[in-house]
């Protein structure tokens, strides 16, 4: 059976911008078909906004990169209309395991949050995510939605103008020139859109080369995720094992620095390291092996002119802590609402600023946990390793040194604190819904919170008045109405009360609070809309 | 609780906690004498916990040693 990763999934086509005599102006163009590029697309045409994606290739991801997705993402695609085919498809777990040799360490359990739709985490091969986007794509093709993904179409030069961009693009039957009003560059971790603009991409580059490995196979190890430092098959390195949906299980193993990587490579010499990790008696076939060496770097700034960069192409962390695609969901759910304002003249194009400032606060902020994860389990001199050790050797026998033990920080939602964008918090509530937050999810009956939320300004009241709807320069926010009672499990309650008698939330398009206060008061949320609009 | 770290004499038995380390490593191998120093200050550093104190010691520490 030939996997998915191995057949066409949008092959090339002729379009008939090819055969025109001028460059055909398209409202948005996306380069690249990964993850990021496939979401932003789909979140632009579901709010109707005309939407070309180009790739230089025909089909998903090659082997499975990505594995783990968090909750927030999975949020984010519930709102792009394929959240519950993910997490159909996908694996949950909610379990990690740490050992040190042979004897375990830590254990951490991922809170489920009660009254929440979706879980914590789900493991999901990231070809079967993109293939997931894709048929998305399709079911939205099926009932007219302005998207269109050009397989084999290579972005090969590009030119920055005041009001748009031009873009050279290269097919199988010879190259074509197409303007967008904007671009999206979500184009991956080597851009050539960065470098076709000669912008840098700076950061910490970390020496160690892993072995990832998709292995199938009949095991019963639970679906945890088990994290090994100085294991006996893997001595003075690290090993993590993860089940995906499919009887595939993930193995990470360090190497080390100094490796020969074609040798390493060879299926013979992955066989030995993987028996010795698994076991001589272990069955298991080998999916697909590659060797890594991680960075974590990131572009100065995400919007130059009239292009945006996205995903991989503006950040790049290393894979513990699965920030890398969850990160980049976060940035399609940022660009999505404000590109659509901005074209249809609802938002100045400074809007785009915001895109800047909340996205690179969030990239930093990965950076960071990205960063120490990768030299916990990477030490970098002798003494970084003597520490690292202490802490191991002692959270075996205390608890105190649990939290310090580092194998990756899991992914979570970035709170927008600090945005131009937030209104000063006027509520005495909890903090999980300060503004710059994204709305924590509560039950609602057969429901959710979050289904009733996004893709428009929505005025959130609970236990309090407020109009059906108001309109504040071209922008409309629609009344939610809510009563704690609406909720028996106290959820709302909890997260947008606390104390609080009632709450009005003012609710951005991605499900990001803008503001709050305890009663409506005209003139402060229309102020509240102007500002999260770009206006103030 | 001060925030601020304590820098005049406050141990209890000062000859007798300095005896008690030194010998602590009497016979180790480096690495595992740098091990036990290690485990020692990820103790203290919990029992401690105010990290504006810790971040004074880490400074008190860095700037105290002996200039070659
Ligand atoms: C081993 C490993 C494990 C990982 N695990 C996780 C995890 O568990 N969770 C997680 O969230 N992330 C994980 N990541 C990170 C994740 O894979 C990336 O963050 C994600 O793929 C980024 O998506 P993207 O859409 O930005 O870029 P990509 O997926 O790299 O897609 C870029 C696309 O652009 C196209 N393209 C490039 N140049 C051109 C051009 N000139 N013209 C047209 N098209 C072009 C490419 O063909 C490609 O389709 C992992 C990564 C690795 C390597």
């Amino acid at each position: 059976m030939s996997k998915i990763f191995d057949v066409p999934l949008y092959a090339y086509t002729r379009s008939p911008d090819q055969d025109e005599g001028m460059p055909v102006r398209h409202p948005v163009v996306i380069i690249g078909a990964g993850p990021v590029g496939l979401a932003t697309a789909i979140d632009l045409a579901q709010q109707g906004i005309k939407t070309v994606i180009l790739d230089d290739n025909d089909r998903v991801s090659f082997g499975s990169r990505a594995i783990c997705f968090a909750k927030r993402p999975l949020e984010i695609l519930d709102r792009l209309g394929c959240g519950e085919a993910m997490v159909e498809r996908g694996v949950q777990w909610d379990t990690g395991k740490v050992f040190f040799d042979t004897r375990q360490v830590y254990e951490f359990s991922l809170t489920e949050e009660e009254g929440h739709k979706n879980p914590a985490f789900i493991n999901l091969q990231q070809y079967t995510f993109e293939q997931v986007l894709v048929e998305r794509i399709r079911e939205m093709q099926a009932v007219g939605a302005p998207i269109e993904i050009r397989g084999r179409n290579k972005v090969e030069a590009i030119g920055q103008h005041d009001d748009h961009v031009k873009l050279e693009v290269e097919t199988p039957e010879g190259s074509y020139t197409i303007e967008a009003d904007w671009l999206v560059a979500c184009d991956g971790a080597n851009s050539p859109t960065r470098r076709m603009l000669g912008l840098d991409f700076d950061g910490q580059v970390f020496e160690d080369n892993f072995l990832i490995a998709d292995v199938v196979m009949k095991a019963d190890f639970p679906s945890e995720r088990w994290f090994w430092f100085d294991p006996p098959f893997n001595r003075g390195q690290s090993a993590l094992l993860h089940k995906q949906p499919d009887n595939v299980w993930r193995i990470d193993l360090q190497l080390g620095r100094d490796i020969d990587k074609e040798r390493e490579k060879r299926p013979e010499n992955v066989m030995v390291r993987l028996k010795a990790m698994l076991g001589d008696d272990a069955e298991f076939d080998l999916e697909w092996v590659s060797i890594y060496t991680f960075q974590c770097c990131r572009m100065e700034r995400f919007r130059h002119g009239r292009t945006l960069f996205a995903g991989d192409s503006a950040h790049q962390v290393s894979p513990f802590g699965a920030r890398g695609a969850n990160s980049g969901l976060q940035d399609a759910d940022n660009i999505a609402w404000k590109l659509k304002l901005v074209l249809k003249g609802k938002a100045p194009e400074t809007l785009m600023d915001s895109y800047n400032t909340e996205r690179a606060y969030g990239a930093d902020e990965n950076i960071l946990n990205s960063t120490r994860s990768t030299e916990f389990i990477t030490p970098k001199s002798e003494m970084s390793r003597i520490l690292r050790d202490a802490v191991l050797d002692l959270s075996a026998h205390h608890e105190f040194a649990q939290p310090l033990v580092n194998s990756g920080r899991l992914s979570v939602p970035c709170t927008y604190d600090g945005s131009m964008l937030n209104s000063a918090d006027a509520l005495a509530a909890p903090d999980v819904t300060r503004p710059g937050s994204p709305c924590p999810d509560a039950p609602l009956g057969d429901d959710h919170l979050l289904g009733k939320l996004g893709n428009e300004f929505i005025l959130l009241t609970i236990d309090a008045d407020a109009p059906d709807s108001f309109e504040e320069d071209g922008v409309t926010a629609t009344r939610l109405a809510l009563s704690v009672r609406d909720d028996p499990t106290l959820t709302l309650k909890r997260q947008y009360l606390g104390d609080a008698p009632s709450g009005v939330y003012l609710i951005r398009p991605d499900q990001h609070v803008a503001a709050r206060r305890e009663a409506f008061d005209e003139p402060h949320f229309r102020a509240a809309l102007r500002r999260a609009t770009g206006k103030e | 609780m001060s925030d601020k770290l304590i820098l005049s004499p406050n141990l209890d038995n000062a000859d007798g906690f300095f005896d008690a380390l030194a010998r602590a490593h009497d016979g180790l191998e480096k690495s595992t004498s740098d091990a036990l120093n290690a485990r020692l200050i990820f103790l203290l550093a919990n029992h401690i916990g105010d990290n504006k104190v810790l971040d004074q010691a880490l400074k008190a520490a860095q700037n105290s040693g002996h200039k070659r």
